[in-house]
C-alpha cells in the first residue's frame, strides 16, 4: 500500500484533469496526452525536463527530512531565492576574479546563503517558539522583495540597456551542460540526484536519520531517547534551506546565466508536493520531482498546442497533493462503512 | 472629507478582509482544527466573487458567490482532514495551492475588466457628519458585516451552548466523543464557516477593496489572517485589535511610498511581512497567554474508536 497509494493518487489526480480539460472544452485523452506524453517524445524537451526536476528533487529531498521530524518548513521558495543571490555574489559583484574554483566556490556559497535564511525561523522557533510556518512563509514574500530590489538596484548590469538584470555570467560561473549536442540540461540533475542519494543514506543507514523519525513520530519518546528536538529543528531547517540555496544557485548558474527579479516560478511551494508524492522519502522525491516537472513542462506545453491557459499546471500539481494525501489515509487506516446507528432521543 | 477621515477609512477597508478571515480561522481552530487553506479559500472567494459580479452586474450576487466558493472550497479540506483524517498542515497547503492554480484558471478571462464596486452605504444627514458621519455611517456593507460578526462570534462561543461544546472539542475531542458530542459534524460546520469567512473575505478584495481581478491579489493576506488568530491568542476582540493594527501598517507604507520616502519602495511593501514575524515573536514569548488559549487538539486528527 505504502508504493501503491502515491500511484493511486496520480490516477485520480489524470481522472481529474481529464475532467477539467473537457470542462475547457479540449477532448480529455487527447489534451492528456499533449500534457504528459508529448513534451517527453523529444530530446531536447526530456533536456528541458531534466532542468526543471533538478530543484525540484533537491527541494523535495531537503523537505522530506523538516516533514519527517514535525518541522514544518514552507519557505524553501524564500531560502532558494537567498541561495541564488548568496552565489551570485561572485560573479556579479567581482567579474574579474576568474578560475575553475569559481564555480565550487559559487555553489557553497549558494548553500550558505540558503541556510542562513532557513536559519531565521529555527532560530525564531528554538528561541521564542514562534509558529515555522507563518515565519518561513513571510520570509518567502520578504525574500521576493529583496532580490527584486537588489536586481533592479544595486546588481543592475550597468550595460544592460535599464533591464532588470544582472550581467551575464562568465561561462567558467556557468554550470556546464551534460550532452550540448542533445540539449541544454546541465550538470544540476546529476548534483540533485546525489544529494537526493546522500540524505537518503542519511535517513536510512545514520543514527541522525534515526533520530529524525523518532522525534518526528513521537516527541515524547525521543525526549526519553534524550534526542535533543532544540538541535533537531535546527539541523532540519538547515538542511533544508542548504539543499534550497544550492537549488537556487543551479538554476541561476544553470538555466539562466545571469540573476533576473524572479528565479523560480514556484519550485519551493511544488517541492512541498514533491516530498508528499515521495512519501516523505528522498528517492521517492526523485521519482516525484521528474513527475512534477513534467507538469510545468505539460503546461507549456498545452499552453502552446491546445492554447490552455499555463495555470492549468497549478491546478494540476494542487490536485496531485490533494489527492495524494486522501490516498494516505489507505495507508494508515483500514476504511470500514458503517451503518450509523440511531440513538432515540431519551434513551440513554 | 478631511485627510484624517479618508485614511481612517482606507484603514478600515484594508482591515476588513483580514478580520473576516481571521475570525472564520478562529472558529475552525477553536474546533481544534487548523486550515492553512486560507490563503486558498480566499482567492477563490475573490475570483467567484468578481466572476459573478461581472456576469450578472449584481455586485451582491458577487458576495454572495464568494461565500459560496469559499465554503465549497473548505469542503474540500474538511472531507480530506475530517473523514480520511489526513494531515490537517499538509492539506491546508494543498488547499492554497489548488486554490491559487484554480483562481487563475477561472479568472483568465477576467484580467483587465472593470469591475463593479460594492457602493457605501449612505444615510441622509447621519453620513453628513463632520468626522464620524462617513467612518460610522459611510462606509461599505461589508465593513459592518465584520463588525457584527466579531460581535456574533464573540458572543456564540463564550455565550452559548454550541460555543462551549465547539470549544471543549477543540480542547479534548476523545472527552468530547465519549460525551455522544458529534465531533466530526461540529468539525465539519466550523470549518465551512471558516470557509465561508474567507471568502466573504475574498469577495471583499475583488468587489470593495480593489474591484477588479489580479492574479494572486490576495498577497498573502490569507496567511496573514492566520497569524492574527496566532496573535490574537483565539480571542475574537484582539482580532479586531490586530486586524486594525495590520490595515494600519499596509495602509501607512502605502502613503510613505506615495510621499516617496527616501526607502525603498519593496522595503515598505515588505513592511506587513516583517510586521507579522515581528509581532509573532513578540506575542509567543508570552508562553502562557499563549498556552492557557491555545485549543489543546489544534492540528490533530480525530479517529473515533469503537
Amino acid at each position: 500500500m505504502t508504493y501503491l497509494s502515491p500511484i493511486i493518487g496520480l490516477a485520480l489526480a489524470l481522472i481529474a484533469g481529464a475532467i477539467m480539460f473537457s470542462f475547457l472544452g479540449k477532448p480529455p485523452l487527447g489534451a492528456l496526452y499533449a500534457y504528459f506524453i508529448e513534451p517527453v517524445s523529444e530530446m531536447w524537451s526530456v533536456h528541458e525536463l531534466l532542468i526543471k526536476a533538478a530543484p525540484l528533487i533537491l527541494m523535495g529531498a531537503g523537505l522530506c527530512v523538516c516533514y519527517q521530524s514535525n518541522n514544518w518548513n514552507i519557505g524553501a521558495e524564500g531560502q532558494m531565492i537567498m541561495g541564488g543571490m548568496a552565489g551570485s555574489i561572485l560573479p556579479v559583484l567581482f567579474p574579474q576574479i576568474a578560475g575553475p574554483f569559481v564555480l565550487p566556490a559559487m555553489l557553497i556559497m549558494g548553500v550558505i546563503g540558503g541556510m542562513a535564511y532557513a536559519g531565521i525561523p529555527a532560530l525564531l522557533k528554538t528561541k521564542f517558539k514562534t509558529n515555522e510556518i507563518l515565519t518561513s512563509l513571510m520570509l518567502v514574500y520578504i525574500a521576493q522583495l529583496i532580490l527584486d530590489w537588489t536586481v533592479r538596484g544595486p546588481w543592475r548590469n550597468p550595460h544592460g540597456l535599464n533591464f532588470p538584470e544582472t550581467r551575464q555570467f562568465d561561462a567558467f560561473a556557468r554550470l556546464p551542460e551534460m550532452i550540448p549536442a542533445d540539449g541544454r540540461a546541465n550538470f544540476g540533475f546529476v548534483i540533485a540526484v546525489v544529494v537526493a542519494l546522500l540524505i537518503w543514506v542519511l535517513m536510512a543507514k545514520t543514527m541522525k536519520g534515526f533520530q529524525v523519525k523518532v522525534i518526528g513520530a513521537s516527541p515524547r519518546a525521543a525526549k526519553f531517547a534524550g534526542f535533543d528536538a532544540k538541535n533537531m529543528v535546527f539541523f532540519a531547517f538547515l538542511l533544508a534551506g542548504a539543499t534550497a540555496g544550492l537549488a537556487g544557485i543551479v538554476e541561476v548558474a544553470g538555466a539562466s546565466g545571469q540573476l533576473r527579479t524572479t528565479i523560480s516560478p514556484g519550485y519551493g511551494f511544488t517541492a512541498i508536493i514533491v516530498a508528499f508524492l515521495g512519501r516523505l522519502n528522498p528517492i521517492g522525491a526523485i521519482v516525484a520531482g521528474l513527475v512534477l516537472a513534467l507538469t510545468f513542462l505539460g503546461g507549456e506545453a498545452a499552453q502552446i498546442s491546445l492554447g490552455v491557459s499555463d495555470k492549468v499546471a497549478r491546478v494540476f500539481q494542487g490536485l496531485i497533493l490533494f489527492f495524494v494525501l486522501a490516498c494516505d489515509t489507505l495507508i494508515l487506516y483500514r476504511i470500514r462503512f458503517v451503518a450509523s446507528k440511531i440513538i432515540p432521543k431519551g434513551a440513554a | 472629507m478631511g485627510m484624517t477621515e479618508a485614511i481612517l477609512l482606507t484603514i478600515a477597508t484594508a482591515a476588513t478582509p483580514l478580520l473576516i478571515a481571521a475570525l472564520g480561522e478562529l472558529v475552525v481552530e477553536r474546533s481544534g482544527v487548523l486550515n492553512l487553506g486560507v490563503e486558498g479559500m480566499m482567492i477563490m472567494g475573490a475570483v467567484g466573487g468578481f466572476a459573478a459580479a461581472s456576469l450578472t452586474g449584481n455586485p451582491w450576487i458577487g458576495i454572495l458567490i464568494a461565500i459560496l466558493f469559499g465554503a465549497i472550497t473548505s469542503l474540500a479540506f474538511a472531507f480530506l482532514t475530517l473523514s480520511l483524517a489526513a494531515n490537517q498542515v499538509a492539506t491546508g497547503l494543498a488547499l492554497t495551492i489548488l486554490g491559487l492554480g484554480l483562481s487563475g484558471l477561472i479568472g483568465e478571462p477576467f484580467v483587465g475588466q472593470a469591475g463593479i464596486k460594492l457602493s457605501n452605504i449612505s444615510i441622509p444627514v447621519l453620513t453628513d457628519l463632520p468626522l464620524v458621519g462617513p467612518l460610522l455611517f459611510g462606509q461599505d456593507p461589508i465593513f459592518y458585516m465584520s463588525i457584527a460578526l466579531v460581535i456574533g462570534v464573540a458572543w456564540f462561543l463564550f455565550r452559548t451552548r454550541f460555543g462551549l461544546t465547539l470549544r471543549s472539542i477543540g480542547d479534548n475531542h476523545i472527552s468530547a466523543h465519549a460525551l455522544g458530542i458529534p465531533v466530526l459534524r461540529y468539525r465539519y460546520f466550523a470549518v465551512m464557516f471558516g470557509g465561508a469567512c474567507a471568502g466573504l473575505a475574498g469577495g471583499h478584495l475583488s468587489l470593495v477593496y480593489t474591484p477588479q481581478w489580479v492574479e494572486n491579489m490576495s498577497a498573502g493576506r490569507g496567511w496573514i489572517a492566520l497569524a492574527l488568530v496566532v496573535f490574537a491568542s483565539w480571542r475574537p476582540a484582539r482580532v479586531l485589535a490586530g486586524a486594525y493594527l495590520f490595515g494600519a501598517v499596509s495602509i501607512g507604507q502605502l502613503h510613505a511610498q506615495a510621499l516617496g520616502v527616501g526607502v525603498p519602495s519593496q522595503l515598505l511593501t515588505a513592511l506587513p511581512y516583517i510586521a507579522t514575524i515581528v509581532v509573532l515573536v513578540l506575542i509567543s514569548q508570552n508562553v502562557r497567554t499563549t498556552l492557557i488559549n491555545t485549543p489543546a487538539m489544534l492540528g490533530r486528527a480525530f479517529v473515533p474508536e469503537r
